[in-house]
């Protein structure tokens, strides 16, 4: 089995071959933010009749409204986004599209207004914030400060992992994001913390061993059950995935992303990164019995 | 074989089983146990039975600057109208200074519905000189009907006393002449007055059906609105839908749950089948304890369920892979149980709670529709830690102890 400690390089080089290409992304195109975020109309209809995206598109102008998008999926269901409408354009859309183009059933209609969107940004910044320095606080607490530092830094690379992807693949990002988000934090940081509490606990029996091995047997004692969890979590992300309805599958994808991303940031992250912070001294020392 | 603790487990297994059936099946026939099943009495959100939720937010004019007293107004005006609709557990809450939220569930057109509540409803009656004889502030009742002789839909009007006085000198005043039934500045007609009319009724007619007529009754009624106000949100799903989205997730929840139980026996074995029945055990306390808080089921909740049976099994991943270990150190079965449930507790305890902060954090700053999620979460959580310290623990050494299986390759080692 390979030294995961002596081998963090590799690790490091790997997490930046997929950050930096989300980051550039971020930077060029950004995310694809849904109206929750920017406010506007989204509206999902299913027609009785055979429809397409140009017939959709012409009952729409008819209206003097101008789509942002227009989105076809299977089964006569169609996704309609538009700026902000007024309940009056709102409601002539609708008559406009049911009776144009042959009868429909109005499956959502979602208005936001652009201040909301303000508040939720607002809202999911002060939420991740407030989370974070309670986790640095408990960990701190409960084991050290560097070690807190570090997980959190793993979190911040979960984070981006999973939001560079969902910049590249320009998936639709909407309020469920947030909760998303929230939801690798916590699960990243729970993969951590059981790494670093058998850390904690080989620190105490294996005196006489330098720091970087201790740290390597703890990750490897640790392995079948970081492997398993992840998967037994990616099994039922899976199902919901394929089989829980497109309402919540971008949700569901950011959370595919995150897990795994938090899976391997909890074992090739946060702990090398902690063994990088360490003072030259503890590292090179055998390791006494804490205080 | 141990026959005390055989018995005991397998009293166990049957009791799981009833209850399992129980909770999510409709044994007994309807309302004979009013508790069961289980799954009857938790409510789901609007995304899963169709519905509304709408925000709106009351806007200063010229004339007319919002204050608390007219938000109230305003909230009373709104719950009129919405009681008028006839829907079943209507909310309408205030939320902040200014903003109403009103969540309609199981209506069969909700825009129509958002409509019917934003209209400001301002009835004036003008006279042909531009004077305003009447407002919506003299009525004392508007009801709609059908008139016998010409079978149309009318609404009726009676005023207050003091209506009726104003109204009865406006048309001495302008009899012979005209005046304007005007709506939200909609001239609705403009009949001629032929005779002073002084018993403080009127009508007004020219509706297609009875229904147009009794929503106008409606916003007459539950008088105009205070303020101007506009729709800051809104968030219709169709009925259609909700019931797919509900279906849908039940289907991605049993396969789920499916994939962890089969992996869990193959690969842990005893320990394994140990821990999924704790799973059946946690899933049923989840559930109650939904019905229990009131937990409104959303589409995102149910999310946060089904991934929580994800994490519910780490815990007693964490244990096994704790009790393999000490097996291999040479412990006894017995005695590595001990020793694996011990060292496995802290992990288990610390790793929970870091994850729980960041559900109550959630839960705390987060909007109204993550703020299911993370409280499913938060449930969900709790509750496993619970069954796998507590439950897998005890069915585990009741398991050893039947004395069945004593090969301790059979727990892993």
């Amino acid at each position: 089995m390979f030294h995961i400690i002596h081998k963090r390089k590799l690790w490091y080089i790997i997490s930046a071959a997929i950050i930096i290409p989300g980051l550039i992304s971020l930077f060029i195109q950004g995310l694809n933010l849904g109206i929750d975020f920017t406010g506007g109309n989204i509206t999902e209809v299913k027609f009785k009749k055979d429809v397409t995206t140009a017939q959709v598109r012409e009952v729409v102008k008819e209206q003097g409204l101008t789509d942002k998008y227009i989105q076809k999926s299977t089964g006569g269901v169609f996704l309609i986004r538009t700026e902000v409408l007024t309940e009056e354009e709102n409601e002539k859309m609708l008559k406009a599209l049911d009776e144009e183009l042959g009868g429909m059933t109005l499956l959502r209609n979602n208005k936001v207004g652009p201040t909301i969107g303000a508040e939720l940004t607002r809202q999911a910044l002060l939420a991740l914030a407030v989370a974070s320095v309670l986790m640095v606080l408990y960990i701190t607490w409960r084991f050290e400060f560097k070690q807190g530092i570090a997980a959190i830094a793993a979190i911040l690379h979960d984070v981006l992992v999973t939001v560079g992807l969902l910049s590249i693949m320009q998936v639709e990002i909407n309020s469920a994001f947030v909760a998303a988000i929230l939801t690798i934090i916590g699960y990243s940081i729970n993969d951590t913390i059981v790494i670093f509490d058998r850390i904690r606990e080989n620190l105490a029996l294996k005196k006489g061993m330098k720091i970087a091995d201790v740290i390597n047997i703890s990750l490897w004692q640790t392995m079948a059950r970081s492997i398993n969890t992840t998967g037994t979590v990616l099994f039922v992300l899976a199902a919901l995935y394929f089989f829980g309805g497109t309402t919540i599958n971008n949700f569901v994808l950011a959370l595919i992303i995150g897990v795994t991303s938090g899976a391997y940031s909890s074992i090739f992250t946060a702990s090398p990164l902690w063994y990088d912070m360490l003072d030259k001294k503890r590292r090179q020392k055998a390791v006494k019995p804490t205080a | 074989m141990r026959w005390g603790s055989t018995i005991k487990l397998a009293g166990l297994l049957v009791l799981v089983a009833v209850i399992a059936v129980l909770a999510v099946k409709p044994v007994f026939p309807e309302g004979k146990v009013p508790w069961l099943p289980l799954t009857r009495d938790i409510d789901l959100g609007l995304d899963l039975q169709g519905g509304v939720h709408v925000v709106l937010e009351a806007k200063d004019t010229e004339d007319i600057k919002v204050d608390d007293q007219k938000m109230d107004q305003l909230l009373a005006t709104i719950e009129r109208r919405v009681n008028g609709f006839g829907v079943s557990e209507p909310v309408v809450q205030r939320e902040g200074e200014r903003r109403i939220v009103v969540e309609l569930a199981g209506i069969d057109d909700p825009e129509a519905a958002v409509d019917s509540i934003v209209k400001t409803a301002y009835l004036e009656f003008i006279a042909p000189d531009g004077k305003v004889i009447l407002t919506g502030a003299d009525l004392e009742n508007a009801v709609e009907s059908i008139r016998q002789d010409t079978n149309q839909a009318i609404v009726n009007l009676e005023f207050t006393p003091e209506g009726t006085k104003k109204f009865a000198e406006a048309t001495k005043k302008y009899l012979h002449q005209n005046i304007a039934i005007v709506l939200d500045g909609q001239l609705l007609q403009n009949p001629y007055v032929k005779d002073p009319i002084l018993d403080g009724k009127a009508f007004i007619d020219g509706y297609a059906s009875f229904e147009e007529a009794h929503e106008i009754g409606v916003l007459l009624r539950s008088g105009a609105l205070p303020v101007k106000v506009e729709v800051m949100e809104k968030r219709t799903v169709g009925p259609t839908l909700g019931k797919d989205s509900l279906d849908r997730s039940i289907k991605a929840g049993i396969i789920g749950l499916a994939l962890i139980l089969a992996f869990m026996v193959t690969y842990y074995r005893v320990p394994g089948l140990v821990a999924n029945i704790a799973l059946l055990i946690y899933s049923i306390i989840v559930l109650g304890l939904f019905v229990v808080f009131d937990v409104v089921l959303t589409l995102p909740g149910i999310a946060g369920f089904i991934l929580s049976l994800g994490i519910a099994v780490d815990a007693n991943i964490i244990i096994f892979e704790r009790i393999k270990e000490e097996l291999k150190n040479g412990k006894s079965l017995r005695s590595a149980i001990d020793a694996g449930f011990k060292r496995a507790f802290v992990a288990v305890l610390d790793s929970n709670v870091t994850t729980l902060i960041a559900a109550v954090v959630l839960y705390y700053f987060g909007a109204s529709m993550v703020r299911g999620f993370a409280l499913t979460l938060s449930i969900g959580i709790l509750s496993s830690m619970f069954t796998a310290i507590t439950l897998t623990r005890w069915m585990l050494k009741l398991t050893a102890d039947t004395r069945i299986i004593k090969n301790t390759k059979f727990y892993g080692a």
